[in-house]
């Protein structure tokens, strides 16, 4: 893009849309009945013709959920979520099961196109050369369509939404399902395991390198739905997959809640590398709705050598309580989480990772930066443990935090169990603010303070954006410059 | 019973035994002659610790220092000891010190020193009748005060010091407050320490027990440090193996002064020493420092709070530990900054070396920041001693436990190192070594 055009596009975001995926698309959907029993998951269960051992495995679910409490130890403030008040199921209508794009409602494709998902694999071809990238999109509650699926095929790949994967493939979901998050892990968890809705599901069969990168749009539409997907992604021995994650939700004034469970299990010498960029809308000036995007992520790396990679930039949201965690289980596997979290307006994140040292000569490796701006309060939660037969474990974290403005805060409370005297446990935190001499110098070379600032954050964050896949980084980039318009002057 | 009966019975609180302990102790009510206003204040802690109980894992400051776990009894109080006894019990005083000593709980004005020009001081058991003086130096952080153990001793408390320096008073002698169990008693004491605007005083604080009595010692000290005004703490706790020792210091700031706080650890069963500090005059200046030494299955907890409620305030924080056998060491240190502390200038560090492969490390270092011209940071580590460097010294002809005890020795002597009295730094560098030579002798046997 030319960079005049460039600069043109960013003043109009700046004056017209500060949430530029705001938009609501008129679909008619298929919705459950509001609130949550019994019936509403075997409702869920029945609209998904879904075999009955996964009922059952839902409806102990559900009643394990009913004797839980919602987790208060976040520091994050909202009022009471009234899980009555909320459909758990909305599907677009009429396009249960399509089978080519052309079934697709075309007000559904127009929406992506608004997004720019380049689900026809010919857009994507069209585009910049190498950059093929197989998508998953889920609407609302329910997976649309999967791209580029003859190709990963013929990899022996499956790449489906997860209620494909239950008719199809049985035997893996049956095997992996729940083995990393357990339906009892905790409140959203558990509430995900009754009622989710769809997702992803990959499996990389053994010595393969995944020939593509794997992405799955998720989208919130409907007007007081809980998005509840699920994802589970299993790289058997010596397979390798780069998975790609985006979210976008519709300008609503009410808060609508979004709780997945992302499940990574990785066998010997496999590798698995998660980026997620999630922009879900953050509520408005005045901290007025937004998403509630309360999410379980674990990986495990179940045999020797194995290694995940996180990678996130969170710029969305009203309240983010996520931490995507490595069980390194298998001994010289490697865990890695690498973190962008802006907080702007009124956005309340609490984010962090969990590394949780088993096996023999494991490391892992935490780089954190947390950019608060606004009124908005930016937390940076995680755990280093290192269990009595982790010998020879190493961790290093670096967790910095960056505040713009006087209204905001950034907080770091990491926990690092150190049981293993061979073990090597680094952590170093700091928090400043941007330099006034760096501002000066960029804006006596001509830019605006707001470029400035932009271009001192995606130095801030360099570390973390080198992470992820080349077409995410720029995306994530133009992001940054998005979630902190206003932050200054 | 039928098993319906047993689905639908209430669940009751099981109180462990030291915590039954706790409330004989409160019921059985030991001559108390308190002020209205203390009365109140004891009836409220001992309400709360009964429907608490003793902090948990659940409750997030003592994740890691469960004391339902940890604290199996808590001993009686002690009746007073009579004189000859308590001088037998306390030795010698040090040279160049004015001693205010403590046995088993209770201040012995007989065998402290005469007192310098300008500090004085009246005993917290003469005091709680009147409370009138003591009113305004107790609760004074509430932070401090919604700590169960500050809320034990408020309920408990029975003795201790209520020590004043005068403004621009220079104390030329340390000031030293002395406890010594001389067997299995619980002592709850309470200190309350002002130094006034440009006064300058050290202040050391001892604990010393029987090798193997289960003494219980809760002390809580509420210092206040004037405008300009310096103090130099310095605590050595070197009690028996058997004992529980928790200890809070709440200080609070004014303009422009400072605290060099040191604290050496080395004895207990069990022992948290809590440090809640509060900037509440600008351009003051915290600097505290921590040696813990640990073996067979001790547990130590290092807990701080630093609160900067206004702008351009420094804080260092250093606190080393070793942990041998099975021993758990624990660092929990929060750094706070308020929304108008600007130029807040905050650093933490907590390394910990474990010695060998049952030992444990917890650190949690935590930053809450709600301004944004700071600068604050903290680093964590923990590891074993290393290797290369002990070959380094092994290869030079060191035998290896000696070059283990060097190593040590090195890396706790960064924090010792800044005491800035040398006697205090000699005595807190013997004992570390006297650690360090029990060592070395149950390692040969």
């Amino acid at each position: 893009m030319p960079a005049v055009q460039e600069t043109v596009d960013q003043v109009l975001a700046i004056d017209v849309d500060q949430y530029k995926y705001g938009f609501e698309t008129a679909i008619e959907s298929d919705l459950a009945p509001k609130g949550l029993d019994e019936s509403t998951v075997r409702f869920i269960s029945a609209k998904k013709n879904e075999p009955e051992w996964l009922l059952e495995w839902r409806l102990d679910a559900f009643r394990r959920w009913q004797t839980m409490e919602e987790p208060t130890w976040a520091r994050v403030d909202y009022p009471k979520i009234d899980f009555q008040d909320l459909y758990y199921y909305a599907a677009p209508k009429g396009t249960a099961g399509p089978k080519s794009l052309d079934e697709v409602d075309p007000e559904l494709l127009r929406t992506y196109e608004k997004l720019g998902i380049p689900l026809r694999e010919q857009e994507v071809l069209a585009g910049v050369q190498g950059a093929r990238i197989a998508v998953d999109a889920v609407f609302d509650s329910v997976s649309v369509v999967t791209t580029f699926r003859d190709e990963l095929k013929k990899a022996g790949v499956i790449f489906c939404s997860i209620s494909e994967a239950v008719r199809e493939h049985p035997e893996l979901v049956r095997k992996y399902l729940g083995s990393v998050v357990p339906v009892t892990d905790n409140f959203y968890a558990t509430l995900n395991s009754a009622v989710f809705s769809d997702g992803s599901f990959v499996y990389v069969p053994p010595g393969v390198r995944c020939p593509m990168e794997l992405s799955t749009y998720f989208r919130i539409n409907e007007k007081n739905t809980g998005q509840f997907e699920r994802t589970l992604i299993i790289a058997d021995r010596g397979a390798y997959v780069s998975y790609l994650e985006g979210c976008t939700a519709p300008q609503r004034d009410e808060n609508q809640l979004h709780a997945a469970v992302v499940e990574l299990v990785a066998l010997e010498d496999a590798e698995i590398k998660y980026s997620t960029v999630q922009n879900w809308y953050p509520g408005d000036r005045d901290g007025k709705g937004g998403i509630y995007n309360f999410v379980t992520k674990r990986g495990d790396c179940r045999e020797a050598r194995a290694k995940i990679s996180w990678t996130q930039v969170e710029t969305g949201s009203a309240i983010t309580w996520k931490y995507p965690s490595c069980i390194l289980r298998g001994d010289e596997s490697q865990g890695e989480f690498y973190s962008i979290a802006i907080s702007n307006g009124y956005q309340q994140v609490d984010s962090g990772t969990k590394m949780i040292h088993l096996g023999k000569n494991t490391s892992s490796r935490i780089i954190s930066k947390g950019i608060s701006a606004g009124r908005s309060n930016n937390t940076y939660r995680g755990l280093v443990s290192i269990n009595r037969k982790a010998t020879n474990a190493r961790n290093f974290t670096n967790c910095d935090s960056l505040l713009i403005g006087h209204d905001c805060g950034a907080h770091t409370v990491p926990y690092i169990e150190t049981r293993n005297a061979t073990a090597t446990v680094e952590h170093e935190a700091t928090t400043s603010k941007i330099s006034e001499d760096q501002l000066f110098y960029c804006v006596s070379r001509g830019l605006s303070s707001e470029e400035a600032v932009a271009l001192i954050v995606n130095g801030f964050v360099r570390d973390v954006l080198q992470q992820l896949p080349m077409e995410f980084a720029v995306e994530a980039q133009k992001l940054i410059g998005i979630s902190l318009e206003g932050s200054v002057g | 019973m039928p098993e319906s009966a047993v689905m639908t019975a209430e669940p009751r609180i099981l109180r462990t035994q030291a915590e039954k302990d706790l409330l004989d102790l409160w019921r059985r009510k030991p001559e108390r002659a308190d002020s209205a206003a203390i009365a109140t204040l004891r009836d409220a802690a001992i309400a709360r610790f009964d429907k608490a109980g003793l902090p948990h894992r659940r409750v997030e400051e003592y994740k890691y220092t469960d004391l339902r776990a940890l604290l199996k009894t808590v001993p009686p109080l002690a009746g007073r000891a009579d004189v000859e006894a308590a001088r037998a019990a306390a030795g010698p005083a040090a040279e160049g010190e004015v001693r205010l000593v403590f046995v088993d709980g209770h201040f012995e004005p007989a065998l402290s020193g005469a007192l310098p020009k300008g500090v004085t001081v009246e005993s917290l058991a003469n005091l709680l009748p009147h409370g009138h003086t003591l009113g305004d130096r107790l609760g004074l952080s509430a932070t401090a005060m919604q700590d169960p153990l500050v809320g034990l001793n408020t309920a408990f408390m029975r003795d201790g010091v209520v020590i004043r320096v005068a403004a621009r008073t220079k104390v030329a002698e340390r000031i030293a407050i002395e406890h010594v169990a001389t067997g299995a008693h619980a002592a709850f004491l309470r200190h309350a320490v002002a130094v006034e605007d440009l006064a300058e005083v050290t202040i050391v604080e001892r604990y010393r027990g029987p090798a193997d009595a289960a003494s219980h010692v809760n002390e809580v000290v509420e210092l206040t440090i004037g405008d300009g005004a310096t103090v130099h703490w310095v605590k050595l706790q070197t009690e028996g193996l058997a004992a529980a020792h928790f200890s809070t210091l709440v200080v609070d700031l004014s303009e422009k002064a400072e605290l060099d706080h040191f604290a050496l650890g080395a004895g207990a069963a069990v022992a948290r020493a809590q440090v809640f500090a509060r900037f509440s005059g600008e351009h003051a200046t915290l600097s505290t420092r921590a040696a813990t030494l640990l073996e067979g299955r001790r547990h130590a907890d290092a807990t701080l709070v630093v609160d900067h409620a206004v702008p351009h305030g420094t804080s260092r924080e250093l606190y080393r530990a070793v942990i041998d056998g099975e021993a758990k060491s624990v660092f929990q240190g929060k750094i706070v900054v308020r929304q108008h502390a600007q130029k807040t200038d905050g650093k933490m560090a907590s390394n910990a070396v474990l010695l060998t492969d049952a030992a444990e490390a917890m650190n949690k270092p935590e930053l809450e920041i709600f301004a944004d011209d700071v600068v604050c940071g903290h680093g964590a580590t923990a590891g074993e001693l290393d290797e290369r460097l002990k070959f380094y010294l092994m290869s030079r002809g060191i035998p290896a436990a000696e070059a283990e005890t060097l190593l040590i020795m090195a890396f706790l002597g960064e924090a010792v190192d800044t005491i800035a009295d040398e006697a205090l730094r000699d005595q807190v560098t013997a004992e570390i070594e006297a650690w360090l030579e029990r060592r070395a002798a149950a390692k040969a046997a």
